[in-house]
């Protein structure tokens, strides 16, 4: 147990205890996606397309269903088609008659891995044997993987009638560009015009998949009466119920989704995959199916994250104020429209104050997977290039990169080029903590060199539900309904114990299925300690008031001369009489006598949700006959509002980091020429190993959100989005030669190093 | 869904009549390591799986005079063990260490890394340099060829039906001579090279008596590079016997562009690596300790 918390204004909040979680997990009694199983299930595999494009003319499945232990066998025939629309999943957007279209593919392959036909069968042998024997008639058609390729008018277009919105007066020919986008502010030529120095570059980022150590699995049970249950590893099971309703034309109160313990999901299990396949295939067969991917599906089928090319352009005077700043993004969609391009050009330059500012951002389909969210989406993307400039233009100036920035820096007030004007937020204190770290007053280690760079993200509300029970012997259950990934139970039972005034481990959280509580948007966009948090809040001081209906009985005097203090019904005042304070098991004890169980409860959609800004610092050292980076030190500091829980607060911010620089250095998706995915497992998709990084140090800034009870921001998303540039950053630094395009692995750099080895030589 | 017969061998005898039987079908299971990958991914369809983990002479090391000959089915981690071998043989030993993780090495073998013919594998460019000699048993009795001679292609063996690895043999050494293994991955752990070589001296003073080099994953298979080690005998490690040694490296490389590295990548990493691997080996006879991967 904690000695309490370093916060004078808490009992709770600030401290940390174990998390809820944690004793299941360190034992591996915990039950993740693949661990559920029924009596008579049966094991369902997906066919995939080996081919990146290609139109289906027809599937026979016959000698499949013709073998024995084989159950059934679905096609995109045993799925409705659906409308063209529009609903949100996490920070993103999807169209229904994409959806149906990305689980089963109907009229055409669009990517390799694009599933074509799922079976049920006694066991995992007989479901692939009876995979073979399903025979595809393919039309294969040319491909496009990279973007600018499918921006072109000549490349193979994937969607016959796509148009690009947003462009006056519309194209007339289909294209493979789904969306432009554009945002202003003030005026960008005129700023240019007035600049005394500008800076342009090209970047570009490969797609990286979010990584998560538990491959996807779904257990879909239909019973005879149209009921369905699901248990699933997600990180929304309102949002898989909500899904598989409208795929499958069910009520959504036929549905019951369980979520299980999730081994990760970073954004990219707020999307479904096999729980419809599941659900129709239990639906066809009237027994239980369960389905799990391998890595190399996941790799091929899920996520991943977008790669995208970007064009910055910076102007600004000689004392680093910028004056003008344009970018261009370019993003990857994977094989449906709906990339992060909208967050990516809103994110690029929320970090600062500048008067004028120009984004336009395209949402370009090609030949991959669908891409799904991932921490922060679209923001690493444009901060890399934002970030590399703006450390060109310290250079340049011969400005501190810290000092550049807060020359810049947004604060209270300052409005964003896509029209938000901020509250309290702590882009300054987060980068002056950065500047009087112990890591950057101190000089890097020789061999070693320094990057800086920071980012800027939303985070978001919505809707959340939450109910506060009190056992009969005084405890408390406090329900919700957003699977944790981050440690959010812990949080939720702080907040909880804090407002209600009891200890920690008086307080129990639990995350109930989507029958037993009201309704809770994805975890995602650092929602949930935030808005979740503010139900639970709020169900409390349900609680409450209901404890204090129930003293007032018990005393025989008006609600309102009840006060609740220190987990106690006590009088208000001395005018209301001497009683002996109520515990919560005193008042649990009557509870039959005074009106029943005790138990609050809340609904709300949040709003308000306070933005979060991080600066990170990366010292490397470059091996120059290898290209080989290391990583010798690295802080990160962030503008987390309250910590709720450090810890977990800390384990956010050096999990986003971590996988920022495996983004930075190694990660990429490889594709041959045939647009088949060259390295779909860890191996040759590498992300970082514990070996190859120093302990993550972290800075948390607590600049309360104003708009919480407990002041909490979101804190999940920022960490991922200034490591690309904190340690391109540094290579720069550290070798005098600038990458804009990522990963900088040692192939690249080495021969980028070997390429500008003669010009250095000559200068 | 075809049947898989899992036999295990007492004796060489056994395993090799178990192999002769299984027509091609046959899979010699040691530690499993890539055999249970392989059969999960589908890339290998055993018939028969002989187990041969239970045969003594394949599960130890034997020194005779001054020689040692290793099991091929010898953990990793007992050969990491082995002070006198490690001291013997120190780049080969750090090699065989090198595969897979900590838990990996429980159960991965020297023989079980020579006989997966990857021409990545990190033990078998050690090997060459050292001048190891796979000794094979099989249906017309016993033959013993230099590593080098071992493997006729990425995941194809010269075995014939039949035969298997038994042992590795680790020629006498001096005090006067030491080894290294360096490979380059883009990581620290976990990983595959994209480049590994080996590089075995003796030296007489401070010049270089003799010398064997070795290169993996630049070519179809392991690599040993004679006109590197000419380059490198007579010299005193001097920067232009590296240099040339290092040419005579990258002229050796017949890569591939691949998802791991490039062709020019490639070719340019072997000299890298040949320059720091004999200075490595160098310093070990000097008495100085070295540690590392790249």
């Amino acid at each position: 147990m904690p000695d309490g918390s370093p916060n004078p204004k808490y009992k709770w909040i600030g401290t940390r205890p174990d998390r809820p979680d944690g004793a299941d997990k360190v034992t591996g009694r915990a039950r993740f996606g693949a661990d559920f199983n029924l009596p008579g299930q049966l094991i369902g595999k997906v066919l995939r397309s080996p081919h990146p494009h290609a139109i289906i003319k027809s599937i026979d499945t016959s000698k499949a269903e013709a073998l024995a232990g084989v159950k059934a066998v679905v096609t995109a025939k045993d799925f409705p088609e659906q409308a063209n629309l529009i609903v949100p999943t996490g920070e993103m957007q999807v169209n229904l008659r994409d959806i149906t279209r990305n689980i089963m593919a109907r009229e055409k392959a669009l990517y390799e891995g694009h599933p074509v036909a799922a079976v049920a069968a006694v066991s995992e042998a007989i479901a692939k044997q009876a995979l073979a024997l399903i025979k595809v008639d393919y039309k294969v058609l040319p491909h496009v993987i990279d973007v600018a390729d499918a921006m072109k008018p000549n490349a193979p277009v994937l969607h016959d009638g796509m148009i690009t919105e947003g462009v006056n007066p519309p194209p007339t020919k289909a294209s493979n560009i789904a969306k432009r986008v554009e945002f202003n502010k003030g005026d960008a030529k005129a700023g240019f015009a007035e600049a005394e120095i500008v800076i342009e570059r090209d970047y570009s980022t490969q797609a990286v998949h979010q990584g998560y150590i538990e491959p996807h699995a779904a257990l879909a049970s239909a019973a005879e009466d149209g009921q369905v249950q699901v248990w699933s590893t997600t990180q929304g099971h309102f949002q898989v119920r909500g899904f598989c309703a409208k795929l499958l034309n069910l009520d959504t109160s036929q549905i019951r989704v369980t979520a299980t313990e999730i081994g990760g999901g970073f954004g990219g299990k707020t999307v479904v995959y096999l729980e419809p396949l599941a659900i129709r295939l239990s639906q066809k067969t009237g027994k239980p199916v369960k389905m799990t991917m391998t890595r190399e599906e996941v790799f091929r089928a899920s996520g991943p994250a977008p790669g995208g090319n970007v064009k910055v352009r910076i102007g600004a005077k000689k004392d680093g104020r910028i004056v003008a700043a344009e970018c261009t993004v370019e993003m990857q969609a994977g094989a449906f429209p709906g990339s992060p391009v909208g967050p990516a050009c809103m994110c690029s330059y929320a970090c600062y104050d500048i008067d004028n500012v120009h984004i336009v951002g395209f949402d370009v389909v090609s030949n991959r997977p669908k891409v799904a969210a991932y921490r922060a989406p679209g923001a690493p993307i444009s901060a890399w290039a934002v970030e590399s400039t703006l450390d060109i233009l310290a250079q340049q100036l011969k400005m501190d990169p810290i000092d550049l920035r807060l020359k810049n820096a947004a604060k209270k007030g300052t409005k964003t080029a896509y029209g938000v004007t901020f509250n309290t937020i702590g882009m300054v204190e987060t980068l002056e903590a950065a500047k009087s770290s112990e890591h950057y007053k101190s000089k890097p280690k020789p061999g070693y060199a320094r990057g800086v760079a920071a980012g800027f993200w939303f985070n978001v509300g919505a809707d959340s539900s939450a109910a506060a029970h009190v056992g009969e012997d005084g405890s408390v259950t406090v329900i919700s309904g957003n699977p944790d990934i981050g440690g959010s139970r812990a949080s939720l039972a702080l907040m909880a114990a804090e407002e209600l005034g009891v200890d920690y481990d008086k307080v129990r959280p639990v995350i109930a299925d989507t029958a037993s509580i009201g309704f809770n948007f994805v975890t995602g966009g650092s929602r949930v300690t935030f808005a979740t948090g503010l139900a639970v809040v709020n169900s409390v001081r349900d609680l409450i008031r209901e404890c204090k209906v129930r003293a007032a009985k018990i005393w025989n005097v008006d609600p309102e001369a009840v006060m609740w203090e220190n987990g106690m019904a006590k009088p208000a005042g001395s005018n209301v009489g001497e009683f002996e304070p109520l515990t919560l098991a005193a008042l649990a004890a009557q509870a039959g006598k005074t009106g029943g169980p005790i138990n609050g409860h809340a609904q709300l959609n949040v709003t308000g949700a306070g933005p979060g800004f991080g600066v990170h610092v990366c010292d490397v050292k470059v091996d120059n006959d290898t290209g080989c980076v290391t990583v010798g030190r690295y802080t990160a500091a962030q503008d987390v509002g309250t910590a709720i829980h450090p810890s977990y607060v800390e384990g956010q911010l050096q999990g986003g980091a971590v996988q920022g620089i495996g983004w930075a250095l190694n990660e990429e998706y490889i594709y041959n020429a045939k647009g088949k995915l060259d390295n779909p497992g860890f191996l040759d998709y590498r992300m970082p190993v514990a070996s190859d990084l120093p302990m993550i140090e972290t800075i948390l800034v607590e600049v309360p959100n104003p708009t919480h009870p407990y002041g909490v921001r979101g804190v999940g998303e920022v960490p991922i989005i200034p490591p690309l540039a904190a340690v391109g950053n540094a290579v720069a630094r550290a070798t005098g030669v600038r990458m804009t395009d990522l990963p900088i692995s040692p192939p690249r750099l080495s021969a980028a190093l070997d390429a500008a080895a003669p010009k250095m030589a000559a200068d | 869904m075809s049947e898989i017969q899992y036999r295990v061998a007492k004796n060489v005898k056994d395993a090799c009549a178990a192999m002769a039987a299984a027509k091609g079908k046959g899979y010699i299971l040691a530690g499993g390591t890539d055999l249970l990958v392989q059969m999960k991914s589908g890339t290998r369809e055993p018939g028969v799986i002989v187990d041969v983990k239970k045969i003594p002479e394949m599960v130890s090391i034997v020194e005779k005079n001054g020689a040692f000959t290793v099991g091929a089915a010898t953990p990793a981690a007992v050969i990491g063990e082995h002070k006198k071998l490690k001291k013997t043989w120190p780049g080969v030993v750090e090699a065989i260490n090198l595969i897979g993780s900590t838990q990996v090495q429980g159960r991965a073998s020297a023989g079980g890394n020579l006989c997966n013919a990857s021409p990545a594998a990190d033990s078998v460019p050690a090997m060459v340099a050292a001048g190891v000699v796979a000794n094979i048993a099989g249906p017309k009795g016993k033959r013993s060829v230099p590593v080098e001679k071992f493997c006729a292609g990425p995941g194809k063996t010269n075995l014939k039906t039949g035969e298997i690895l038994v042992s590795l043999t680790f020629p006498k050494r001096g005090k006067d001579a030491s080894d290294a293994y360096l490979r380059l991955i883009p990581r620290t752990e976990m990983d595959i090279a994209v480049v590994g070589c080996g590089v075995s001296l003796t030296m007489k003073g401070d010049t270089v008596k003799d010398a064997r080099v070795s290169l993996g994953a630049v070519a179809p298979t392991v690599l040993l590079v004679d006109k590197a080690a000419k380059a490198l005998i007579g010299s005193k490690l001097e920067d232009k016997a590296l240099d040339a040694a290092a040419q005579a490296c990258s002229d050796a490389c017949t890569p591939i562009d691949d998802k791991r590295g490039t062709i020019r990548y490639r070719t340019k990493i072997a000299g890298v690596l040949l320059k720091r691997a004999a200075l490595i080996a160098r310093d070990r006879i000097n008495g100085i300790e070295h540690r590392g991967h790249r």
